[in-house]
């Protein structure tokens, strides 16, 4: 079993964002002082490969990302985890087109002869949901998106999506390509001996062949802060002025 | 509640480290947040050591991460091992305290006293936590003068016979085997003091809890007794050759006890500013007071001049130099940055404080017995005061 597994390099949920980048165009982050880490959505993926590999005693775990020299940390993450080795599809600035991040990956994938790959569902830091499902557009593959629960058969696989209100259960044949939700499995920590193995794992670094780039950032904001709120009064008395308020100004009843 | 812990660098520390090191200290500081604060308050009023998570702890490297993977240990340097002792006393001192001497008090000895044969027999399973160890040098009667000790052992034709009693033993009733150091000669002579691997379950060999703790209360603190207790000839620490011997074991676990200060004082300097933009008196958060901002202020140039201490600590260890009265002056450091945090940051927090939900007075109760464990700080002082003046006030 051969499964790639793609991620991406992204700041950590915590991080208190400061807008900056791109020489002071307001169009990306100020990296200064961030911490980055794995693509949460693409710890399931990751996990996902190990649990399959583990279950199948053999195979091989392929990570690839496309990103800067930076983003060879994010694959050593994986590779603590238990992935075999990695791939860096190298660019100076991620696009803000999905399509053309998955041109490159796609372009990577092709020849790998891989039975299954594994992404998260969306990255955090774009939220955009496009890459792993133009992945699988691209190599004619079916897709598995959202997947929260997978049901392994012998190159077959039932999945199941959380939709809205329910739950969708799918049916699909290997290869594919599949983006993991939050629930699917609870990715390990890398462990000690992990992190010192993933220095001696290999990482192949070569230029990605991104596709146009088609759709740019404009501008970059931060949600507006929120207003301070208002005591309208205390009492019994103050409800009647409390739900005009509510309906006049809120606007929620 | 604070938001999750990403840690305090207001010195750009995070760059000195290497990648392996940040990567440790990640896994350790995600293990902390999500497996160990959830259930230690529960253990630590309860009086009970969380044993439930020896195997994770295992399973992910966390003891003994610095001695060689051929003994199926994990061959970290030794920042990263003192990054895991930060990270699991941001957790608790109790825990940190499991991990110390399992790893410095019991598989270092074993590593550096041990023969091969016995490397290899309880190394891999200290390792893996099928094996928990105790650490048995402080007497009821000869804490900061162990040389003093009155345990014994006698060899006979077929090996040795200890008798003795030892207190304040970290994981004592939890242990499978206890490092017991006793004297071999006379009972003046601290030159023939050597370590035995006494299996605990031996004859004779008893480990009574120790009741009553306000502090480290999520800890294992046991009395040992052994009465005529026969262990083979092997169960001897061939290497181990007078009081220097388990001196150095407490040279390995006070430099991570330095580390560990660090931890402690992160845990409630973040807690403390936290809970000061959040808290509002007088109609504005208690952050804009200026004798709060004094505390966070001393706090966070506490923890910075700690960070920078043991990691320049770390490097002369791994580079080969460090000096046992080096590792004296962190520990002294370190040990009392984390009291003053703790006390500071359960003040600032007012009634509140008190209560179990907020970790400040959990790590000030903690930090007094860390204070006077591993070498009092008066001790230390008095090691340092040595050094400096060359003569040594104790003796």
């Amino acid at each position: 079993m051969k499964i790639a597994v793609c991620v991406k390099r992204v700041p950590d949920t915590e991080t208190r964002i400061k807008i900056g980048g791109g020489g002071g165009s307001g169009t990306g982050i100020d990296e200064a002082g961030v911490k980055f880490i794995l693509n949460p959505y693409d710890e399931f993926a990751v996990e996902e490969a190990l649990q399959r590999k583990d279950k199948a005693g053999t195979g091989e775990i392929v990570v690839i990302t496309v990103g800067g020299d930076a983003a060879q940390e994010t694959i050593r993450t994986a590779l603590a985890m238990g992935a075999d080795r990695g791939v860096l599809l190298k660019a100076d600035a991620i696009p803000a087109d999905g399509l053309a991040v998955a041109k490159a990956l796609a372009a990577e994938l092709k020849a790998g002869g891989y039975d299954l790959i594994l992404c998260g569902k969306l990255a955090v830091d774009d939220a955009n949901h496009q890459v792993g499902v133009m992945v699988a557009e691209l190599l004619g593959l079916p897709c598995v998106s959202s997947a929260a629960k997978i049901e392994w058969g012998e190159g077959t696989a039932v999945a199941e999506r959380e939709v809205e209100g329910g739950i969708e259960v799918v049916a699909f044949a290997l290869p594919a390509v599949v983006t993991c939700e939050k629930g699917l499995n609870t990715p390990r920590y890398p462990a000690l001996k992990g992190i010192m193995a993933a220095k001696k794992k290999p990482i192949e670094v070569k230029p990605a062949q991104l596709g146009p780039a088609r759709v740019a950032v404009r501008s970059l904001t931060l949600p507006p802060e929120r207003k301070e709120g208002r005591i309208v009064g205390e009492g019994p008395a103050a409800v009647a002025e409390l739900v005009k308020l509510l309906q006049t100004e809120a606007k929620v009843l | 509640m604070a938001p999750r812990f990403t840690g305090v660098d207001f010195y750009g520390v995070e760059g000195l480290l290497g990648e392996d090191e940040r990567a440790v200290r990640d896994t350790v500081r995600d293990w902390v947040e999500e497996q160990l604060l959830p259930v230690i308050n529960e253990s630590y009023l309860e009086g009970r050591f969380p044993k439930q998570l020896v195997p994770q702890m295992a399973e992910l490297g966390f003891f003994g991460a610095n001695l060689p993977e051929e003994y199926g240990c994990a061959g970290l340097n030794n920042v990263a091992y003192g990054l895991i002792m930060q990270e699991l006393e941001r957790g608790d001192s109790g825990v940190r305290s499991f991990a110390s001497v399992q790893g410095a008090l019991v598989m270092y000895p074993i590593y550096a006293f041990g023969s091969e044969e016995q490397k290899q027999h309880y190394l891999p399973q200290l390792a893996s936590g099928e094996l928990i160890g105790c650490f048995g040098l402080t007497e009821p009667d000869f804490g900061s003068n162990p040389a003093g000790m009155i345990t014994t052992a006698r060899e006979t034709k077929d090996g040795w016979v200890l008798n003795g009693a030892k207190m304040w033993i970290t994981n004592g009733s939890t242990a499978d085997v206890a490092i017991i150091w006793a004297k071999t000669g006379d009972s003046k002579d601290p030159s023939s003091i050597r370590g035995f691997i006494v299996p605990t379950k031996s004859k004779g060999f008893t480990a009574k809890d120790q009741k009553g703790k306000l502090s480290l209360r999520a800890s294992d603190t046991s009395e040992l007794v052994l009465e005529n207790v026969q262990v083979p000839r092997d169960a001897l620490l061939p290497k181990s050759d007078g009081i220097k011997s388990p001196l150095m074991c407490l040279t390995q676990a006070r430099y991570g006890i330095a580390w560990g200060g660090v931890g402690a004082a992160m845990a409630c300097y973040h807690e403390a500013l936290s809970y000061a933009r959040q808290r509002v008196m007088f109609g504005k958060p208690i952050a804009s007071y200026q004798i709060q901002q004094e505390r966070l202020a001393d706090m966070l140039t506490g923890i910075t001049q700690g960070q920078l201490l043991v990691l320049q600590l770390g490097r002369l260890k791994d580079a080969g130099t460090m000096t046992p009265q080096q590792v004296s002056l962190a520990k002294r450091s370190n040990v009392n940055l984390a009291c003053e945090c703790a006390r500071e940051a359960r003040r600032l927090l007012g009634a509140n404080g008190i209560l179990i939900e907020y970790s400040a007075m959990r790590h000030m109760a903690n930090m007094e017995s860390v204070y006077t464990y591993e070498g009092t700080h008066d001790m230390h002082t008095l090691i340092l005061g040595e050094a400096i003046t060359g003569i040594a006030a104790y003796s």
